[in-house]
């Protein structure tokens, strides 16, 4: 048995002239929770619908428990799909729609009673067998279509935005019994979406995509600290994305000078050349900020906004060279006003380089 | 606009009236005692007696029926499978195997007949049912097809897609799935059809055999050679059935409407029931 | 089933080519067959008798341009123009009046409508030769009146033709207007008014252009049937009144003369064609227009 259950090899895909795909790698692990993270129009719907069979590749190939299944079509596959409309079959009550896999490899009466309560009970709709799709809420349609998915006992899932039509309290309420659930039934979810939070609260790893190419796999913190682009590093948390030039690197940390000030980050595992420009992302929360009396001090800089922004209290300052950097809090206030002058500085480990273009480790 | 309204149910009562005024003297007559229609000789159900042992007539009307079921159900085969298919492979001859068609009810009909019956005569075929059913299917397809094209702009694709991603083969979404959502149309589409055939005078004249007589060409030559009041009274009982259909297929539309909308109630009622 | 189809980069199987199937064959033997052995009839030449003989000739064509056949033609084009002028000066206004009724109104008046409409056209027919008929209604509502002394025999003349052809198609016209009046935006024209402008204006600037596609869509599902129609012509004008149609079938059934109907057919669509042609080039136009 192949140690990944999906692999993906240099998967292209172009739609009417588009390059949609732009030569996709990826392998995932047997019980492992993968989130696909970006954007629309990035190609994550198309990347999920080329795994389950419902679109072909250009090139590359797709390749299921060691078997290249490229060309399998899509009922002929070990994969099954949450749908982001839920696609119940409107003409069907929910025992129908969930059992209707069941009905199709011709188990028995028996058998499909059986696993049609077990997997209502794993979602908590037990009781709902004879309800109409029609009659049900958003948050019981979405437990039907993945109890529908699941009731195959695939080794592999695929869920495309599933929470992205519940209101907020539901969804978190829902990530966690996702999470659960995955983790109880040790299957191995291909979980796409474009809100990071769901992302790092519910993945192993992370495929943060865009524009058709993954720019960075990994795990939470792995993407969250380490990241290894400034799209990276803005799109999930918020991050400042500082330039100056390398003055020199030892062991793991790096000298940089911005405008004439100096400041240390982290290496990263990277190798950074002397006199050479470099880009670095220091995320809001890690910009700490101090009275600043004297203005020669580089990193000195005017508070210019104070505002609340996603629960959490924002401090935009302006550098003398323009340049602006938002510090994070939590709280509603802190102790300088807009017009103060302030210092701004922050620990070398919380400054990462990114868009490196030398072959980087990112991240330990 | 308000100050139109009297005038504007003026004019649609009076066009109305006009419309029906053939009908309605169809039906009146038909219980006349007289012969001849300008005199009323008195309420009378005998032409309804002659009518009910007219064997020529029930023939015809059987014809009639035999042809215009066969050929609906034949068409709504062809017609409905063509529609699916062509939701998913589109190869370039789509375009103009669907125009060529829908010829058949873009050709006026005199026209049409006549190349049907030039068409059977050079293959040899015996003008009969056979030719009938034939040249009936090939008007009725684009009805049914339509019809269902229609319907089928409408319907959510993943619904198919989900079927296969559960296992399902090509054959299977047709019969599960697509075949079920569709049924409100194809029945739609046949019924049209079916009227469609069951009221063809044209073609069937000219595709028709000697001993072959359905009803609308049963009623056309009597009209041409001598009319008796027998007319009014098989008019007013197909009328009765025509009348009978649309309601029945109003209703059928009605409740068809009421149960595909979704329940409309409140998602935070649900919720709370959860 | 091992389908490894693709079109356009889709899985697929074979049996969706199968659904396919039946259409395209049906349309190839039973539609495309008969019309190209329409085409090639008309170019043969009719032996004695019966049948015909495999010779080419372009005679039958020729032959259109006869004066007693052009001038069917030219009637039947005539009685499909006054036909369809009527049935839009009656037809429009019931459909865009139809448009303005309340939603509940509307949905009888459809109802009402779908009655005739589904009855046969032919029953409809013999109400008219009750009314037209010697004796017939019209003549005692007449007579009745005082208006007249003498029966008016409209039946089997022209008029009797024309009223018969515009009640057979003013339904086409009608749903067609209404439809389009239908998603007429009404306060398009209380702005217009309170503009300043007249009723008169208000029709010809707005609500005719913007229910321009119904009109015309009225038009092609009237005037081309209304080129064919031939029952209506036969049984309502009889002999009095020869339309195309009619000779088509006289050559067809009497004279035997296959060729030549064939050829008369084959002008009769060319001649629809031409004409939804230009239909389609001034939609085309009208639409742009109605942009400006």
């Amino acid at each position: 048995m192949s140690e990944n259950i999906l692999q993906l090899e240099n998967i292209t895909k172009s739609f009417d002239d588009t390059d949609v795909l732009k030569g996709l790698n990826l392998s995932v692990k047997h019980g492992e929770f993968v989130t696909l993270l970006g954007s629309s129009g990035c190609g994550k719907t198309t990347t999920l619908r080329i795994i389950a069979g419902l679109e072909m590749p250009d090139s590359g190939r797709v390749l299921l428990e060691g078997r290249d299944v490229t060309n399998t079509e899509p009922n002929k596959r070990d994969v099954n799909t949450v749908f982001q409309n839920y696609a119940l079959f409107p003409h069907m009550n929910v025992a129908q729609n969930v059992a209707y896999s069941l009905r199709l490899k011709r188990k028995n009466k028996q058998y499909i009673e059986k696993e049609l309560g077990g997997v209502l009970s794993l979602v908590q709709l037990k009781g709902y067998e004879k309800r109409m799709p029609s009659e049900l809420s958003g948050g019981q349609m979405q437990r039907v279509a993945i109890a529908r998915a699941l009731v195959n006992k695939p080794c592999l899932l695929l869920l495309d935005e599933p929470l992205g039509a519940l209101d907020l309290q539901l969804r978190r309420q829902m990530q966690m019994e996702l999470k659960t659930l995955q983790k109880r039934l040790g299957i191995a979810f291909i979980y796409i979406t474009h809100d990071q939070e769901e992302a790092l609260n519910m993945s192993d790893r992370i495929v943060v995509m865009r524009e058709g190419q993954f720019e960075q796999i990994g795990s939470p913190s792995q993407i969250y600290n380490y990241p290894r682009t400034s799209f990276v590093a803005q799109f999930v948390g918020n991050a400042n994305i500082i330039r100056g030039t390398v003055l020199g690197q030892k062991d793991k940390m790096v000298s940089v000078r911005i405008g004439n000030t100096i400041v240390l980050t982290q290496s990263a595992g990277y190798h950074l050349k002397p006199d050479r420009d470099a880009v670095f992302a220091v995320r809001s929360e890690h910009i700490k900020l101090a009275h600043c009396t004297d203005e020669v001090n580089g990193l000195c800089a005017r508070v210019t906004e104070k505002s609340i922004a996603g629960g959490m209290l924002r401090i935009v300052v302006k550098l003398k060279d323009e340049r602006e950097l938002t510090a994070a809090r939590f709280g509603i206030d802190v102790e300088f006003d807009v017009g103060d002058l302030v210092s701004v500085s922050w620990d070398a480990v919380h400054a990462v380089p990114v868009d490196v273009e030398e072959v980087g480790h990112g991240g330990e | 606009m308000k100050r139109y309204q009297k005038l504007t149910y003026l004019y649609l009562s009076v066009m109305m009236l006009l419309l029906y005024l053939p009908i309605v003297l169809v039906v009146v007559y038909s219980f006349n005692e007289s012969k001849i229609t300008s005199v009323w000789g008195g309420f009378s159900l005998q032409w309804y007696e002659l009518l009910f042992r007219d064997q020529a007539m029930f023939e015809a009307l059987k014809n009639s029926v035999i042809l215009a079921l066969s050929s609906s159900l034949l068409a709504a085969v062809i017609g409905t499978l063509a529609a699916v298919g062509f939701t998913r492979i589109k190869p370039w001859s789509k375009g103009v195997v669907e125009y060529v068609s829908m010829l058949p009810i873009m050709i006026p009909e005199i026209i049409l007949g006549m190349v049907f019956m030039a068409y059977f005569a050079m293959l040899g075929l015996r003008f009969g049912m056979l030719t009938l059913v034939l040249a009936h299917t090939a008007f009725c397809i684009p009805y049914n097809y339509m019809t269902v094209k229609a319907r089928l702009v409408g319907m959510d694709k993943s619904l198919g897609e989900a079927a296969r991603d559960l296992g399902a083969s090509e054959v299977r979404v047709l019969f599960d799935i697509t075949l079920p959502l569709l049924a409100p149309a194809v029945l739609s589409g046949t019924l049209l059809s079916f009227a469609m055939s069951f009221d063809d005078v044209i073609i069937s004249l000219f595709v028709t055999g000697v001993n072959v007589n359905t009803l609308p060409i049963k009623i056309y030559t009597q009209m041409k050679t001598g009319v008796t009041p027998e007319i009014n009274a098989l008019c007013t009982v197909i009328l009765g059935a025509t009348l009978m259909l649309v309601f029945f297929s109003s209703v059928l539309h009605r409740s068809r409407a009421v149960k595909s909308q979704p329940a409309a109630g409140d998602d935070a009622v649900k919720e709370e029931l959860k | 089933m091992a389908g490894n189809n693709s079109i356009k980069g889709k899985p697929y199987g074979h049996s969706l080519w199968l659904m396919i199937l039946p259409l395209y064959l049906f349309t190839l033997a039973l539609v495309a067959g008969p019309l190209l052995y329409m085409v090639i009839l008309s170019f043969q030449t009719r032996a004695e008798g019966w049948g015909i003989v495999n010779q080419f000739t372009v005679a039958n064509y020729i032959n259109i341009f006869e004066p007693v056949y052009l001038s069917t033609f030219v009637e039947s084009f005539r009685l499909a123009i006054l036909c369809t002028v009527l049935i839009i000066l009656f037809g429009y206004p019931f459909g865009y009046l139809m448009a303005t009724l309340s939603p509940v109104w509307k949905k009888r008046v459809m109802m009402l409508l779908m009655i005739p409409f589904w009855t046969s056209s032919l029953i409809r027919l013999y109400g008219w030769i009750i009314v037209f008929r010697a004796n017939g209604t019209l003549d005692q509502v007449l007579m009745g009146l005082g208006i007249r002394d003498t029966p008016l025999k409209l039946l089997y003349t022209y008029p009797a033709v024309v009223v018969g052809m515009v009640y057979a198609l003013i339904q086409f016209m009608i749903l067609s207007v209404y439809s389009s009046a239908e998603k007429l935006d009404f306060s398009l024209l209380e702005a217009a008014r309170d503009l300043g402008a007249s009723p008169v204006q208000v029709f010809f600037s707005i609500t005719l252009k913007l229910t321009m596609p119904g009109l015309l869509s009225g038009v092609i599902l009237t005037f081309i049937p209304s080129m064919g129609l031939f029952f209506i012509a036969d049984i309502l004008g009889g002999n009095k009144v020869v339309l195309v149609g009619s000779l088509i079938q006289d050559q067809l059934m009497k004279a035997h003369n296959w060729p030549f109907a064939a050829a008369l057919s084959v002008a009769l669509m060319l001649l629809t064609t031409v004409l939804i042609f230009l239909y389609k080039r001034i939609t085309h136009t009208t639409e742009l227009e109605g942009m400006g």
